[in-house]
């Protein structure tokens, strides 16, 4: 992790309450897809975290759902304003490449709203080590869609749900999930009911990585306000997470 | 005989010498590893522990914090290893990157336990001061019980006085009507020392599900928004006393720091302020010296009475 100055260059609304916010600055401060940025807004005292969509050397890209009063000052922030942001917090997704994951080659990812952005630059590393990559992402409806071009323009196969019918499949991610023999580990993040859909659909042998999302006090691992109870201990979804393995997950009822 | 160069932000707490006052405070700093990755945190007065009870502890539920105008509610509830675990695996850790003694925060929910967790510090030469926090707001049957009232906090500084020879501080809770009280039963048990204030209890209600948003319904208040309270309690119990006090509730900048001091703090830690920004007592340090000038202040002991 990184502490930054970071310049707002590009600040766009892509879908219904859904915006892009580019920031110039040291990219390489992400270490891998899945890490968030916590950013420091004027006014607020805790900073914001949000997953970083994208980054290379001199720019990180997040998309941001406005949920509250700190994301709503956000769309406000106009280009050439700078922010003070701590970069590649979190432990991120491991890849094919690295790991248990090395002879997995047939990823499956699978995203839904506001937790589709971590998986693309996700999807560029893994395209980039010669996975053939699936995609699903899941909407409420065709209002809120946003990425499913840049999805594909990557080379993805990409199936789409909408709950509301509106946009391809009718229904929820769990109903557009390509047949189980053609991917052999996934990696998932969005709200928390989709993720124990997921669980549930996908057959228990196929490895997968799940991304969550908690309230955080620091977003480095010092307040212990995100602690959730795992397998075996506890984890911090901030500095041990927000990816966590599918064995090690503890479902509530 | 060589010229003597002083220290200007030297203070002493209780005996042992500090080469600053700034002090992070427990629950906001861990065990040190977090922020030693940041920085060299042997700049550091010292630092305060995460509280450490007699056994592990997950704490509450999340959501466990929430925010407020300059300032956030937490409800952790006490999550640590145990002290077992802290003396075989966080302390041999801090070795390799902290080389002052360290503030030992201990929490307990029965007298006993309070006995056990301070009797195991005692050993390890590591800790410098035991900090004994009858104040934590977010756990039941304990905690806070111990210093809402003088004759509990009093019966909890005896039974650990009797079994270390550390520097006993006693960390209060400002959610009483008297502090001075609780601080003076404290004093005339052996306290060596009283650190204050603990968080102020607060809650949160979620407008969209019209439900509190902390888990644990009620969590404790820090940041900027408690700084005023805590410098009118420092300054209450400062007077009430003539033990070391040391001041917190808030402190976010060089000027709270000096503040403080002049409420008659003898050192002051910094809670809230590093979860914000990671670097905020090494800036805070950094900046004493020229804040120190600006007001004519030639060295923090002068502020002291």
């Amino acid at each position: 992790m990184k502490k930054g100055k970071y310049i707002i260059t590009e600040n766009t609304n892509l879908a219904a309450g859904i915006w892009k916010m580019v920031l110039a600055g040291d990219g390489t401060a992400v270490t891998a897809p899945g890490q968030f940025i916590d950013i420091k807004l004027d006014g607020r005292y805790l900073r914001r975290p949000i997953s970083v969509h994208d980054a290379d050397e001199g720019s990180i890209t997040i998309i941001y759902k406005v949920l509250g009063h700190g994301t709503d000052d956000m769309t406000r922030y106009e280009p050439g304003k700078p922010l003070d942001v701590l970069a590649g917090c979190g432990n991120g997704f491991q890849t094919c490449g690295d790991g248990s994951l090395s002879q997995l080659r047939r990823p499956l990812l699978i995203g839904g709203g506001v937790g589709i952005p971590p998986l693309y630059l996700l999807a560029k590393k893994l395209i980039a080590s010669g996975c053939l990559s699936q995609v699903v992402l899941g909407f409420n409806s065709a209002e809120d869609a946003f990425c499913i071009e840049e999805f594909r323009a990557l080379g993805c196969t990409v199936n789409v749900a909408s709950a509301d019918g509106s946009l391809g499949t009718k229904g929820f991610v769990t109903d557009a999930l390509p047949a189980a023999d053609t991917y052999d580990c996934f990696y998932t993040c969005g709200p928390l009911p989709m993720l124990k859909a997921l669980d549930k659909a996908i057959p228990a042998g196929i490895p997968g990585q799940f991304s969550f999302e908690e309230r955080m006090g620091c977003g480095f691992g010092a307040c212990m306000g995100c602690t959730i109870p795992v397998k075996g201990g506890y984890k911090r979804i901030c500095k041990d997470g927000p990816v966590l393995a599918r064995e090690e997950i503890l479902w509530e009822k | 005989m060589g010229e003597v160069r002083e220290n200007r932000l030297g203070v002493t707490l209780c005996g042992v010498e500090l080469d600053n006052p700034v002090i992070p405070a427990s629950g906001t700093f861990g065990y040190g590893k977090e922020f030693a990755e940041l920085y060299d945190i042997n700049i550091l007065g010292t630092f305060s522990f995460k509280g450490t009870t007699k056994d592990p502890r997950l704490g509450n539920p999340v959501p466990r914090i929430a925010e407020a105008a300059s300032g956030m509610l937490n409800a952790v509830g006490l999550q640590n290893p145990g002290v077992d675990h802290v003396i075989a695996h966080e302390l041999p850790e801090m070795k390799a990157f902290f080389h002052k003694p360290v503030m030992a925060n201990v929490s307990g929910f029965s007298v006993d336990d309070y006995v056990y967790t301070c009797e195991k510090l005692d050993k390890e030469p590591q800790v410098g001061w035991l900090e004994v926090n009858v104040s934590c707001p977010n756990v039941h049957g304990g905690g806070m019980s111990f210093g809402t009232d003088p004759k509990a906090a009093a019966e909890v500084t005896r039974a650990v006085k009797a079994v270390t020879a550390k520097p006993v501080i006693l960390k209060l809770s400002p959610n009483v009507t008297d502090i001075a009280e609780i601080a003076k039963a404290c004093e005339a048990a052996g306290a060596d020392g009283i650190s204050l204030i603990n968080t102020l209890l607060g809650m949160r209600i979620d407008l969209k599900t019209r439900k509190p948003i902390l888990a644990n319904t009620t969590g404790g208040l820090s940041g900027p928004a408690v700084f005023p309270v805590a410098l009118r309690m420092v300054y209450q119990v400062v007077r009430a006393v003539s033990i070391p006090v040391v001041g917190m509730g808030g402190i976010s900048s060089a000027e709270d720091v000096l503040e403080m001091m002049m409420a008659g703090a003898a050192a002051v830690e910094v809670g809230a302020a590093n979860l914000v920004d990671p670097f905020a007592c090494k800036k805070i340090i950094e900046e004493l010296p020229a804040a120190m000038d600006k007001y004519g202040i030639k060295t923090l002991q002068e502020l002291k009475g």
